[in-house]
């Protein structure tokens, strides 16, 4: 009977019942999924910084573009720190120093080459985080902070004291990257576009280096050890009942940063050539949070406006250099007071893909439901349906 | 040796009056105030600005600078209740990274708010105060350390009378213990943490008078290096314990003092943060502090 009853009902086209009121069109193309849009978004700000030195390549424009982009290296190495892992590092410019320092002092002083110095900068940064986090990270969120400003006022004060580091006046004359016979500082003409300066240079090899270091910072954090980060951050106790190792899970966050800031940090050196324990002050740290706050803590893009934020305002606004750091610093407690997950939060969703319950439309003589509707939701078959099943 | 103790003893009460203000704003709410070492800076400031309006310039008199510091004490205090109104109460419940962000920004706030009135030079302090001096002990003294001193502990004793004889003061002990049991039993959680904030940050203004006149110039970022060490000096003597502090501010003072004549004194505030890593990370609750046992 069953089965007879099937049988008959083989051809009859089942229908949805017809939806009570008009539904929103699904958005479409690069706007229907945030991972998508975010993506373009992405390819669209690879591309503006790949084609700025075509439209701009004065020494001016480089520089400064290269210092944002350092900026930003920095900016998402600390959004490792306090971002993901939730850990206040306010000596964080003191990674910085060390990547800086190590790659002067290695280039310059042991006479190294420049290949040979990134990975003892590397290796280097990975032992300053160690060092720097193994007795601390096991400290209270507000004690790891300022042990972490002493940590980094130490490095600033022996970077100073030392003979090695050049005392107060630094390093000079870093060299740039050279590859046999031809060096950056040699130039390079292509496609009949001279590139007379070792900026230009930079901003390249810089460019390179920010992109790789965006993503990659981006993709750890949705991977196992990002999720760790997260979990640690929001519930330590909770984390570590889930069978994450919290100590271990803090420690590489400390790393990464680490190791991130020690790149930014060897661009740095080799960008300007120069460097002096002026440059790694706590004002720096500060300024670096400060782009993370602003942002949106544990949201790359809100970071990376941060970032450019930070860098740029007061180069874009001359007037503006002098007051920066008291709006800074206004601008830092009313983001928190009033805004505390930034410019650009890590959860935001896209306003046109939020998902709101359409409003019913007001219930009348006009939009109440017709008797047959009624009936399809009930799931009898309507008349009408035997009807066009027949036709 | 007693030069280096003598020294170390006049420093040391500078920190240690930073330091008390740290460490009664961290026992009753647990919070880091990054801003303190500024207060401290501020109350510098306020006596240079009143000194000035009235064009006192390089005056050595001892009562004038009872006037100056009782006026900076009562304006650093008020600005401190006026922080913590604005900056630190409506965060009383958020995650302790907000907080700690906040008082960051506070910090700056304060001292680019000064350097924007006063600008980035030093400035020179008003009183200066007398520097002919006699032995004793084989160390030198002068009769305006000996004030200075005076003027520390007498502030300490004031304190510790309050905090244990009053009423106020056992409110506060009261919050530190338990902020929600103690408004149940019907005290003014928000006045008392006011005062608190007030006491404290009267206190480092106090410290900031008295250090602009003894070393004899002021800058916006004075407070800067001084939050730290009076933190540190927190952090030995056990944050959150007034004699703790007490002794905190004094014993780092007399470290210091020998780190740079051992080491020389390039080296001092490597030395002095050094300690500091190397207590919290040994003995995090300092010489003086009690065990807590925390939930984050």
């Amino acid at each position: 009977m069953a089965r007879d009853l099937d049988h008959a009902l083989k051809h009859v086209p089942l229908r949805a019942p017809a939806p009570l009121y008009e539904r929103p069109q699904p958005p479409k193309g690069v706007f229907s999924s945030q991972r998508g849009f975010m993506r373009a978004l992405g390819l669209v700000a690879v591309l503006l910084v790949a084609v700025l030195p075509f439209m701009d390549a004065s020494r001016y424009t480089m520089s400064i573009a290269t210092s944002a982009l350092i900026y930003v290296m920095l900016c998402m190495g600390l959004n490792v720190v306090v971002g993901y892992a939730g850990l206040l590092d306010l000596g964080y410019i003191a990674f910085f120093a060390v990547g800086a320092y190590i790659s002067g002092i290695f280039t310059t002083v042991l006479g190294w080459p420049m290949w040979a110095a990134l990975i003892a900068t590397i290796v280097a940064c990975i032992t300053a985080g160690i060092i720097i986090g193994a007795p601390t990270l096991r400290l209270r969120s507000d004690y790891l902070a300022i042990v972490t400003l002493g940590f980094g006022e130490i490095i600033r004060i022996t970077a100073n004291n030392l003979k090695i580091t050049g005392g107060p006046s630094g390093i000079h004359g870093i060299p740039t990257w050279s590859f046999g016979p031809w060096g950056f500082d040699d130039g390079f003409n292509l496609f009949g576009i001279d590139f007379p300066e070792r900026v230009v240079f930079y901003y390249f090899v810089a460019a390179v280096v920010i992109v790789v270091g965006v993503i990659g910072a981006g993709r750890l954090a949705k991977g196992r050890l990002g999720r760790a980060w997260k979990a640690v951050r929001d519930d330590e106790d909770a984390a570590e009942a889930m069978g994450i190792n919290t100590y271990i899970a803090k420690i590489s966050a400390y790393i990464i940063g680490a190791v991130w800031a020690g790149m930014a940090g060897q661009l740095m050196a080799t960008h300007l050539s120069a460097i002096s324990p002026n440059s790694f002050q706590f004002l720096y740290s500060a300024l670096i949070l400060m782009a993370v706050v602003l942002g949106g803590m544990g949201s790359t893009p809100g970071v990376i406006i941060g970032a450019l934020f930070v860098s740029l305002a007061p180069e874009l606004l001359r007037d503006f250099a002098e007051w920066r750091y008291l709006i800074f610093g206004v601008l830092l407690v009313v983001v928190m007071l009033f805004r505390p997950s930034g410019l650009w939060p890590a959860t935001a969703v896209l306003p046109w893909l939020r998902r709101t319950r359409p409003t019913p439309p007001a219930f009348t003589e006009a939009t109440a439901v017709p008797a047959s509707v009624m009936e399809s939701v009930d799931g009898t078959p309507t008349t009408e349906a035997h009807e066009g099943d027949r036709a | 040796m007693m030069q280096l103790i003598w020294n170390g003893l006049i420093v040391g009460s500078f920190y240690a009056l930073v330091a008390l203000g740290y460490s009664m704003v961290y026992g009753i709410i647990k919070l880091l105030n990054f801003a303190h070492g500024d207060i401290y800076m501020l109350g510098a400031f306020v006596g240079f600005f009143t000194l000035s309006a009235f064009g006192i310039s390089n005056e050595t008199s001892i009562p004038l600078l009872l006037v100056v510091l009782l006026l900076s004490m009562v304006t650093t205090g008020l600005i401190g209740v006026g922080i913590e109104r604005i900056a630190y109460r409506p965060l009383r419940r958020s995650p302790r990274l907000a907080v700690l962000i906040t008082a960051i920004g506070v910090s700056f706030t304060l001292e680019y708010g000064v350097r924007q009135i006063f600008g980035p030079n030093p400035e020179a302090f008003p009183i200066r105060l007398e520097s002919s001096g006699f032995d004793v002990l084989g160390m030198r003294v002068t009769a305006s350390q000996i004030v200075l001193v005076v003027i520390a502990a007498v502030l300490m004793l004031v304190l510790a009378h309050i905090v244990e004889r009053t009423r106020q003061g056992r409110a506060m002990r009261a919050i530190a213990l338990d902020p929600t049991g103690a408004q149940l039993m019907g005290v003014n959680v928000d006045r008392v943490i006011a005062m608190v904030f007030f006491i404290g940050s009267a206190l480092a203004g106090a410290a900031g008078v008295m250090a602009g006149a003894y070393y004899g110039s002021i800058d916006f970022l004075m407070g800067f290096i001084i939050g730290l060490k009076a933190f540190t000096a927190a952090v030995i003597g056990g944050i959150g314990n007034l004699y703790g502090a007490m002794l905190g501010g004094v014993l780092l003072g007399m470290l210091e003092s020998f780190g740079s004549a051992w080491f020389g004194g390039e080296w001092r505030d490597v030395f002095a943060f050094g300690f500091l890593i190397l207590f919290l990370t040994l003995k995090p609750t300092g010489l003086l502090g009690a065990r807590v046992v925390e939930r984050m």
